[in-house]
């Protein structure tokens, strides 16, 4: 059988997201939950579909029983396919002996031969932690075009936020000339997004020069992509326009979420043509009570509203029972909470239980002027219990019941 | 042998289409919407694979190309399996024969389907019964009491004047039926069948064969009502919550009753979830001015305006200004700004333009047919 494929996708899921604390204690970053029926990967693996790349591996390492369960034989984005599909590729013993991914080029180095069952032109190679929609073969087509060996997804980003990204250096014709991590006095504005197209050809050569000259660090952007700018490779910037979202801190998770509800929504979720895919639950839809009073929301499936809820991503099967407000807030699949709570700039995490008359999170109205610093959204990990009239303080994590 | 193969589940799909024709002209009674995001077949089909009952063939007659569409390979039912799944059997093109007239004909047409399954009993049932039901006890009952039929009821109402197509069953204090009714001139409370039967396939075989070499088509006439056969008919009662679509008010009037959290509850039960076919619709966004009360609400809807007492399927739009009550809204309706709409069920793909008003009744509600525009 012809199994040879063009483009083959790898997705670096294995990160643990420490950023997210109490979010990834228990689960890999690319499984948190998002937007109300999502989960971070549904995002990248939803634009391979979209973008007609239908074999995708998935590396996982860092807790990943919940994503393995959640992407199961890859039917809902369209990825269970006879030749292709999606691939979870956890590191494995060889008998060579067994070994951890020790970073994002090493996990690649590792699943050669996976991608070599392929054939493939190109490798795309994703994070499993971004919110944007792409189309990837517009990027492969560009990377064509370029006649490049390595092609990196850029954004235009406003000055202030450059010194805190991977900034490109490039010419007139987007050819890169320079790579700074994290620049302290930024020459461009031209971000990573992590995102790269790759001629496999090149990019096997330089996994293995890499692996050989062991640098501890084993990395696309510490190792990979200097190694190939000092040897004078074509490398091109591919400007992409729209929205786009790292969503590795507590902070930037809660403001994607909260964008999902301005009225300017550059995110259209409801666009039919690139639809993002996502595993059901089987829920009935959402019942609206009678005493409930709902205000600009993102609500779905298996939930019972019979509260107040304001500006706020309420996820599958989430009861806010009467008498409970909930606002500027994301409550995750299957948390309950009950009456006369107040959940408010905050993060619940899954099947929470938030008791009666416990507040979760404070509004920065009530910490004007300099006692503003000690303002932030609150955050509640997994299966936790907020017990009856129990405070969680605004930037509190709570990673136990309390 | 488990229940999954020892049983055989059976749905038929076209029975009952005339009872809602206006829902029922371009598709099957199995593939009228329901619930906001369901097809009234996705309520056997769930019940059968709920009840660990994994062969079941869907018997359809005509107009089932949205069925078709809605079922695909029984994949969303756990149903697309090597062994036993899900089998759609539309009528046969015998050179001899005709579309069937009857259940023992249509059962006649694919007699072949059913003798070749390992199942040695067989669970017939239509699509007009909104239901979370648990076939293996109602399997065990009647091989315990070795009738040769068991028929489902359920305490009921009939009422002769907007009643149609009920079977009411007299029941003797051995449990056995001992009078059959079909459509009677009565009102008032009975055992309401429920038009699903349990047999074994010995006992359906000798009495579709019986049907073909005399021309008796009906299960319910020339079967139930044939007081000269002398076959043993259990009544076993289904006491959990149930609604039977009869008339287009009577539609109307169970999709409401889903409001009532009880019985929500008790037809989406926990652990027996309804199935049906994702369409990877985003959450619900209610906007700024929305104002929402007592109502279902499926994903992919953007809501501008204010709803009360409804039942929005996938996809829906309403827009600012407008008032919605008590009305059923099916899939991908568009409502435009400033209307006003009350009892009024729209089917697929209605679009309401800007300041229109629409009122039916509660006993008589204004029907919208698909792809209208207003």
């Amino acid at each position: 059988m012809n199994t040879k494929k063009e483009v083959v996708a790898m997705l670096l899921a294995g990160g643990q997201g420490s950023r997210l604390y109490a979010l990834t204690k228990d689960m890999a970053k690319p499984a948190v939950p998002f937007g109300g029926k999502y989960r971070l990967i549904d995002f990248p693996l939803s634009n391979c579909t979209n973008s007609g790349i239908d074999t995708v591996g998935v590396l996982t390492q860092y807790q990943p029983l919940v994503l393995n369960d959640y992407i199961g034989n890859g039917q809902p984005w369209d990825l269970d396919k006879m030749n292709g599909g999606v691939h979870v590729l956890p590191p494995y013993e060889s008998n060579s002996g067994a070994s951890w991914y020790e970073g994002t080029a090493n996990a690649i180095y590792q699943n050669i031969s996976f991608i070599e069952r392929y054939d493939p032109e190109y490798v795309v190679v994703l994070g499993g932690d971004h919110i944007y929609k792409m189309d990837y073969s517009k990027m492969v087509d560009y990377h064509k075009a370029q006649k490049a060996d390595l092609t990196i997804a850029v954004l235009d980003v406003p000055r202030s936020e450059a010194s805190r990204m991977g900034i490109m250096i490039c010419d007139d014709e987007m050819r890169v000339t320079d790579f700074v991590e994290k620049p302290a006095e930024p020459k461009s504005t031209l971000a990573s997004m992590g995102i790269y197209v790759f001629t496999w050809s090149k990019l096997k050569k330089y996994l293995i020069e890499n692996e050989n000259a062991n640098t501890g660090s084993k990395d696309f952007g510490k190792d990979i992509i200097p190694s190939m700018l000092q040897n004078g490779e074509r490398l091109f910037a591919y400007t992409f326009e729209g929205y786009w979202k790292d969503v590795g801190t507590l902070d930037s998770l809660w403001d994607a979420n909260m964008d999902l509800l301005a009225p300017a929504e550059q995110l259209n979720l409801y666009d039919k043509s690139w639809r993002i895919y996502s595993r059901h639950s089987n829920f009935p839809p959402q019942y609206i009570g009678a005493n409930a009073e709902i205000e600009n929301s993102m609500i779905t499936e298996g939930s019972v509203i019979n509260g107040k809820v304001d500006f706020s991503v309420i996820f599958g099967g989430v009861t806010i029972e009467e008498g409970a407000k909930v606002q500027y807030s994301v409550v995750m699949p299957g948390t309950v909470i009950k009456a006369g709570a107040v959940v408010e700039y905050a993060i619940v995490g899954e099947d929470c239980v938030i008791e009666q008359n416990a507040h979760v999170g404070r509004s920065p109205e009530e910490y004007e002027g300099e006692a503003r610093e000690n303002w932030g959204i609150a955050v509640t990990g997994h299966k936790i219990t907020v017990s009856e009239g129990m405070q969680v303080a605004p930037k509190q994590i709570l990673s136990e019941s309390i | 042998m488990g229940i999954n193969q020892n049983v055989l589940g059976l749905v038929f799909a076209s029975i009952h289409d005339e009872v809602i024709f206006d829902l029922t002209k371009n598709r099957t009674m199995g593939s009228v919407p329901f619930g906001g995001r369901y097809r009234l077949i996705d309520f056997p089909l769930s019940n059968f694979v709920n009840s660990g009952i994994s062969q079941v063939g869907v018997i359809t007659k005509s107009n089932y190309g949205s069925l078709l569409d809605h079922v695909g390979s029984g994949r969303e039912w756990d149903l697309a399996r090597k062994k036993g799944g899900l089998h759609l059997l539309p009528p046969y093109a015998h050179t001899s024969s005709t579309v069937y007239h009857g259940k023992l004909d249509a059962l006649g047409n694919i007699w072949s389907f059913v003798e070749h399954s390992s199942a040695e009993y067989v669970v017939l049932t239509d699509c007009n019964v909104v239901t979370n039901i648990d076939y293996r006890k109602a399997v065990e009952a009647h091989i315990e009491s070795g009738a040769d039929i068991t028929a489902v009821y359920a305490k009921g109402y009939y009422d002769q004047v907007t009643g149609s197509s009920a079977t009411i069953f007299g029941i003797g204090g051995d449990g056995f039926v001992n009078d059959v009714m079909i459509n009677p001139p009565m009102t008032g409370s009975c055992n309401l069948g429920l038009d699903m039967y349990i047999m074994s396939k010995d006992f359906l075989r000798r009495i579709v064969k019986e049907s073909m070499s005399r021309n008796r088509n009906s299960l319910r006439r020339d079967i139930l009502l044939d007081r000269s056969s002398k076959y043993k008919i259990l009544a076993y009662e289904h006491t959990g919550y149930y609604s039977k679509i009869d008339s287009l008010a009577g539609y109307f009037a169970a999709n409401l009753e889903l409001l009532d959290t009880e019985k929500r509850d008790a037809l989406f039960a926990k652990n027996a979830p309804i199935f049906t076919k994702t369409k990877d619709e985003a959450p619900v966004h209610f906007g700024l001015a929305s104002h929402i009360k007592n109502s279902m609400i499926a994903d992919g809807c953007i809501i501008e305006g204010k709803v009360e007492n409804c039942v929005l399927f996938r996809g829906v739009r309403i827009g600012k200004g407008s008032v919605i009550r008590d009305s059923i809204i099916t899939q991908d309706t568009v409502i435009g700004e400033r209307c006003s709409i009350r009892n009024v069920i729209t089917d697929k793909n209605v679009v309401i333009a800007d300041e229109r008003q629409l009122t039916g009744s509660a006993g008589y509600p204004l029907f919208i047919g698909k792809g209208a525009e207003i």
